[in-house]
């Protein structure tokens, strides 16, 4: 078993209830493990959250966590990916000053180059969105840094595992 | 769908009621066959309490003098019954003196169901009076937690919290209800809570792997069976018992397992771990397969992972799916509810005797006594031992009593010399190490069982934790024999301090008051012995006393408790000095 730290991209079915994102980051911050991204949302089954949590640790211990996290009464279902085994994303937008579009031609560049998209213009300011991988969301916010980022906000990542997860058959089972 | 149908059609048909969530609080328990509560009435729960007086012809409360006393007493009536023992208290701080309670059914795996009150939902978040986060707080330590805002949730919120608490691998479940949905009117209905879509308490056992261990434990030269509290509560020991006699396996057990095989079991070969017997914990390390059943290899029985069994094939039987492969690796998991595993493995074993393998344990046991039990049950030196006490109750006991301990030396001792002859009589807090847990369990205990012999044993430090419990003892007339070892030292740590911090003994000392004259204000009838020669007679007029009696034996100052494994050390560096 693979005993180096490495991302993991952990994905949770759960029942929608107050008080259990609670219960699952107590599990990490108990064991004193940072959580790299987190992100809640609805998933494909209509009722089912999905807990979507980046975490880097190594195979061993990550699989006691899934058990811990399995053991919480309203989780369904627990998964671990390396990153080669899910499709991922993360956005993330920029806030910066209107003027810098028309006086850097090289910002207009690097929209164009990272395959960004300009989400609003005003007089003030406009807004980047720019979604991807980790090292592209890294690369763009390099190489706009040095013309004044006013705000810069990135997601979690989101991610779909290559292999099925079955959900729904699980829970025709427990029905 | 037609299922679905007739299930509507009955529930319809069920009568409804209008009636108030306290009220409703109150016959949820009732329905769930509760007759005992423990608790400590507050201005947030004082609906549900109004209720209690209502229904006190159906429900009996026992006001605890503190609440964590009420959530020991419930594990108490929990252990000793095998039901869900439930605590109440108030919003604040009466729900925060439940956390201690708590935790400790958590990591000893208890079912416990505890109801507090809230503040009115309007007020939640506004820092009210008496208001506290409990359901924030008690999550780490719950199996499940609830916060209840509308009389309406109340019935199923209060099945499902039942059926969890007992269900799987037992714990506590909190649910925390706000004054207004007390007081809310709804129409009432109750039934009883079978399943929850996202939760598998007992996973169905594979057969192949029983069949792989069956194989394992058939081939096995020296196996060793060491079991746990899954056993008792799975309500496995006959089946357990079977199985050791049939396959003729030693057996040793954990804290938590003690008395699910009789003590005087030949096959029996004792107690695992830091303080416990010499022969299994030497042999875990020579033994070639090691037959793991309802245990978790909690640290203080494993010693260092790093040389524990390392030479063996391990087979764990289990039902918490997340125990398997956390501490120790194992070759073969059987994950399920323990009498059902065991019943399928029972007809798979070859009949076997291993007479070589038990000598070993027979010697190494003649080391043990010569060189630790002799002196601790047996003493020629002046000062009182606690093993001679533990000895003397086990004259009278006969093996009947249910013992009740606190937390240090007095536990280990008897857990070491106490005789057991029926399951569930050793009730002890184990994982979370609380002391003051023993007395107020013991209130619990014997409640629950008014027929058995409850004996409490104490030390001098943790008896003082809840020592105001003896005002639950007197108002209820629960007849607990309470036993004070007293050694003026908080024991365990004195001894650590001795064996690991060259004897300097910090804040272990301790400047005790006059315990037969506070036994004696809550008018117990109590006694203090200090020589040998009182120590029978004063045991015999305890435990043939109908009523409360108190006992408090002084015993020699600076004893400690051997064998033992330092921490850290591997099992078979056990010290027998």
């Amino acid at each position: 078993m693979n005993i180096e730290k490495q991302l993991f991209t952990v994905s949770i079915y759960t029942e929608n209830n107050i008080g259990l994102l609670n219960r699952i980051s107590a599990i990490f911050q108990r064991r004193h493990i940072n959580i790299e991204s987190l992100n809640t949302s609805p998933s494909e089954i209509e009722g089912v959250s999905k807990f979507t949590i980046v975490v880097n640790m190594t195979e061993e211990n990550i699989k006691r966590i899934i058990g811990q996290i399995e053991k919480q009464v309203e989780v369904i279902k627990a998964y671990h990916h390396k990153d080669e085994d899910t499709i991922y994303q993360e956005s993330c937008i920029f806030k910066m000053k209107s003027d810098l579009l028309f006086e850097e031609r090289q910002i207009q560049n690097i929209i164009k180059d990272s395959n960004a998209r300009i989400v609003t213009v005003n007089k003030e300011f406009f807004v980047i969105e720019k979604s991807g991988k980790k090292e592209e969301v890294d690369l763009i916010y390099r190489e706009l840094k040095p013309f004044k980022i006013l705000q810069f906000t990135r997601s979690g990542r989101v991610s779909v595992s290559k292999k099925p997860m079955e959900i729904s058959q699980m829970l025709s089972a427990f029905n | 769908m037609e299922i679905e149908t007739i299930k509507n059609i009955k529930n319809k048909s069920k009568v409804k009621e209008r009636i108030s969530g306290s009220e409703a609080i109150v016959r949820c328990l009732i329905e769930e066959g509760v007759k005992i509560l423990y608790g400590y009435p507050g201005g947030a729960i004082m609906p549900v309490y109004d209720e209690l007086y209502k229904f006190q012809h159906k429900i009996h409360h026992v006001l605890a003098r503190h609440e964590q006393g009420a959530t020991h007493a419930a594990q108490g009536f929990a252990r000793i019954s095998g039901k869900v023992g439930v605590a109440i208290a108030t919003s604040g701080p009466g729900a925060t003196n439940l956390i201690t309670g708590i935790a400790d059914a958590q990591i000893d795996s208890t079912p416990m169901v505890c109801i507090t009150g809230q503040v009115a939902s309007h007020l939640l978040g506004t820092d009210a009076f008496q208001e506290t986060d409990i359901v924030g707080i008690s999550t780490p330590v719950t199996k499940w937690n609830h916060q209840i805002t509308k009389a309406s949730e109340i019935p199923s919120v209060i099945a499902k919290a039942f059926y969890i608490a007992k269900s799987g691998r037992p714990g506590p479940v909190l649910i925390d209800i706000t004054k207004d949905a007390q007081f809310e009117e709804f129409d009432f209905s109750y039934e009883i809570c079978t399943k929850v879509r996202s939760y598998n308490p007992s996973p169905k056992i594979n057969l192949t792997a029983v069949a792989d261990a069956a194989k394992l434990i058939n081939y096995a030269k020296k196996p060793l069976i060491v079991w746990g509290q899954g056993v008792i509560l799975g309500g496995a020991e006959q089946v357990l018992k079977a199985v050791v006699e049939k396959s003729g396996i030693p057996a040793a057990w954990t804290i938590l397992g003690a008395s699910a095989l009789p003590t005087s079991h030949p096959l029996n070969v004792g107690m695992l771990g830091m303080h416990g017997n010499y022969a299994p914990n030497m042999l875990t390390n020579e033994c070639d397969l090691l037959i793991a059943i309802g245990m978790r290899f909690d640290d203080r029985v494993t010693g260092s992972l790093n040389t524990y069994a390392k030479q063996a094939k391990i087979i764990h039987f289990e039902i918490d799916p997340s125990e398997v492969d956390k501490n120790v690796k194992t070759n073969v998991a059987v994950l399920g509810d323990a009498k059902a595993s065991l019943e399928i493995l029972l007809p798979l074993l070859e009949i076997n005797k291993h007479k070589e393998w038990h000598q070993k344990f027979k010697d190494l046991y003649a080391i043990e006594y010569e060189k630790v039990i002799k002196n601790d049950i047996h003493p020629t030196k002046e000062g009182l031992t606690m093993g001679e006490v533990i000895n003397e109750i086990n004259i009278y006991s006969k093996g009947e009593a249910a013992i009740v301990t606190d937390v240090g030396q007095h536990q280990m001792i008897a857990c070491r010399y106490a005789q057991f002859n029926k399951t569930k009589s050793n009730i002890t807090s184990g994982g979370l190490g609380t002391m003051g847990f023993g007395l107020p369990a013991a209130i619990g205990a014997k409640m629950a069982a008014p027929d058995r012999e409850v004996v409490s044993i104490s030390g001098d430090g943790g008896y003082q934790m809840t020592i105001q419990e003896l005002g639950t003892i007197f108002q209820q007339k629960a007849a607990v024999k309470v036993v004070v070892l007293n050694n003026d030292f908080l024991g365990m740590v004195r001894q650590w301090q001795q064996l690991f911090f060259d004897k300097r003994y910090a804040s272990t000392e301790m400047v005790n008051p006059n315990f037969v004259a506070i036994a004696e204000g809550y008018y117990l009838k109590a006694k203090k012995v200090t020589k040998r020669e009182e120590l029978s007679s004063a045991v015999k007029e305890m435990m043939e006393s109908k009523d409360a009696y108190f006992l408090e034996v002084c015993v020699e100052k600076e004893g400690n408790v051997f064998p033992m494994i330092p921490s850290g050390a591997s099992v078979s560096e056990i010290r027998l000095e």
